[in-house]
């Protein structure tokens, strides 16, 4: 075994460059794979994380009419006690936080410029708000602020807002007219989600249920777990004929079927870039294979049998593989642990259906490396099989006249 | 003791419509110890006698033993067993593994075979005595000249004691002074190892080193002396 892995090496070290240059392709192609694996990864964590932390929760309580789609604060869609509700909910061991919102669709302006957002009640008390204490300027809301509201930095921005100017927000209320009043925004937020800070407007919940007529009611009781793979469970646990209970998969469909379409296509992708790459060792073993079919000859002539002459050709595979992927795996490393402390930025994707940070952050998985590494490794050798085999099948004669 | 026997052998090589009869009926009986010479033209049959007798290529027709053992039927695997333990091979060509050293090259033939390490050490030390190459062991064949090639070539043949050696042109690309060296060293072999050597060649200077002299034209045999 020693000796053919010495005489593979030397075999590559014969045409050091050729074999450098086809051991490199391998590098790439396996630090690009791991790149776009991280990127993914990090793509959907993103997205994951920002839908689940600003959108939709691990849960949703709601009423048994409630239709999201309507943004409706009329009574009829609205829980009522929603406090208690909370309350109640949040007192279960999986739960880790329940606060009731109020969604309501309204129109900020501001001079002549207009604009239509989602009208959001809060409890600043509570944890879940945390995403929205991220400020660029002013103050965070109060529970009792009654004339205060916070709005994301792209739409301060495109209506020329800043901390302490004033604001007039019209909301449709409960009894379906609309009504209207001037806040001082107190505060400008940031979540790094430009898709949804530019169309949504917090206020205290109690201000919120007040002004759109709503009273003690909210839309729905937002509900963060200790572990989101519980949602199933608790959601049947507290379904009631008052009440639906969504979970994050139910609310968030289109992005489980984006996680899952992206791994059909990242494995297209990655058989794709394998498949190229391994047709480069390829051709550099068949090369060699006709390079040296005299020297194949002498081999068999003084008694090498063909599965030995495979096993060389084999090891000499498994050398440039080897090696091409120790260095393809620090410059996938290298690259996904740079672009995951400073991130790629992209700012508003536009997207709709989830939301995705404005700065993807890549994220390699031990996994990941894993699993990209070994189907590298396996493609390879199994690809090089095809020269081993060419060369193991030669005559002696053949071989021999080869390359006179 | 008879170490080839071949009984009406025919090789035909197939080239589009045409065939050739490299070797055409050849009879022949090689016994041990003899240092024979295949002479005749280019295109004689030389070569592929050789190849036959080496069990490299497989007659078309006709019967070739090996210290006794039938080889027509015997698969690619039998062969390459048949010739690692009982066949030396000298081509015309320096024909050594250019990624190894003169010693690693004498040592290949015994690895094949499964020899142990000390064993090995100790043959591939007396191998490269016996050619004088012992000062060249850790060389690399670009770095020996045309001669000290061939010698570590006639080394490495000998290396698992084979009954039969057999060297295609070894001489072709040596110059005179070279060219005897190999065949005394090969003569002296064959005088003190009993190993029978078969060498094609259509060189004069080397003929006089035979003990046997086969002469081929068109794939037969016209002419087999036992003394040159």
């Amino acid at each position: 075994m020693m000796n053919y892995f010495k005489m593979a090496y030397r075999n590559l070290g014969r045409n050091r460059r050729r074999s450098l240059l086809s051991a490199l392709a391998l590098s790439i192609g396996l630090a690009l794979m791991l790149f776009i694996a991280s990127f993914y990864e990090g793509e959907m964590r993103s997205s994951m994380e920002s839908t689940l932390r600003l959108d939709s929760g691990h849960l949703q309580i709601r009423a048994a009419d409630y239709d999201p789609d309507k943004l409706s604060v009329a009574w009829e869609y609205l829980i009522e006690n929603p406090g208690q509700v909370a309350e109640q909910a949040a007192k279960l061991n999986q739960v880790d936080v329940a606060t009731p919102r109020l969604i309501a669709s309204g129109i900020v302006a501001v001079g002549d410029q207009s604009a239509g957002v989602e009208i959001m009640g809060i409890d600043p008390a509570s944890s879940a708000s945390d995403p929205y204490r991220r400020l660029t300027s002013g103050q965070f809301l109060t529970t009792d602020d009654r004339e205060g509201i916070l709005i994301g930095y792209p739409l301060a921005d495109s209506l020329g807002l800043k901390a302490g100017d004033q604001l007039n927000l019209l909301v449709n209320t409960s009894n379906g007219t609309v009504d209207e009043q001037f806040f001082t925004v107190r505060g400008i937020f940031t979540t790094g989600t430009t898709t949804y800070d530019k169309g949504i407007v917090l206020l205290p919940l109690s201000k919120a249920q007040a002004f759109s007529g709503a009273e003690n009611r909210a839309s729905i009781i937002f509900v963060l777990l200790k572990d989101r793979e519980q949602a199933g469970a608790l959601a049947a646990a507290l379904e009631s004929s008052n009440y639906q209970v969504e979970t994050w998969k139910d609310l968030n469909e289109i992005l489980v079927l984006m996680e899952d379409f992206s791994n059909a296509y990242l494995l297209i992708l990655n058989l794709i870039v394998v498949g190229v790459t391994a047709t480069v060792i390829v051709n550099t073993l068949v090369m060699s294979v006709f390079e040296r079919t005299r020297e194949i000859g002498i081999l068999t002539a003084i008694g090498m049998k063909g599965r030995q002459i495979s096993a060389l050709f084999l090891t000499e595979a498994s050398i440039l593989a080897l090696g091409g992927i120790a260095f393809g795996l620090l410059l996938g490393w290298g690259l996904s642990a740079y672009f995951g402390r400073v991130g790629i930025y992209f700012g508003d994707l536009g997207m709709t259906g989830f939301l995705i940070g404005d700065r993807i952050y890549t994220y390699l998985t031990l996994s990941d490396s894993l699993y990209l590494t070994v189907m590298t490794l396996i493609i390879t050798l199994f690809a090089s099989l095809y020269p081993a085999r060419l060369a193991s099948r030669m005559e002696p004669v053949e071989a021999l006249h080869g390359s006179d | 003791m008879e170490v080839a026997k071949l009984t009406d052998v025919t090789r035909i090589y197939k080239i589009g419509e045409v065939e050739t009869h490299a070797v055409n009926g050849i009879t022949l009986s090689i016994k041990s110890g003899e240092f024979t010479a295949l002479v005749g033209p280019s295109g004689s049959g030389k070569t592929t006698l050789l190849q036959l007798i080496g069990c490299l290529d497989q007659p078309t027709s006709g019967q070739v033993v090996i210290n006794g053992m039938e080889t027509t039927g015997l698969s690619r695997n039998q062969r390459a067993d048949l010739r690692k333990g009982a066949i030396g091979f000298v081509f015309q060509f320096f024909a050594l593994i250019p990624t190894l050293t003169a010693y690693e090259n004498i040592e290949m033939p015994l690895l094949l075979s499964g020899k142990g390490n000390g064993k090995r050490t100790q043959r591939v030390k007396e191998l490269l005595e016996d050619v004088d190459m012992t000062d060249r062991a850790n060389h690399r064949p670009d770095q020996l000249s045309g001669g000290q090639q061939q010698r570590v070539a006639v080394a490495r043949a000998l290396a698992t004691n084979p009954k039969m050696i057999l060297a295609d042109e070894p001489t072709a690309n040596l110059d005179t002074e070279n060219g005897e060296q190999v065949m005394e060293i090969m003569k002296r072999l064959n005088k003190e190892t009993d190993t029978t050597f078969i060498f094609a060649t259509h060189d004069p200077r080397v003929i006089k080193y035979a003990t046997r002299v086969i002469t081929l034209e068109d794939g037969k045999i016209v002419k087999d002396s036992k003394e040159a």
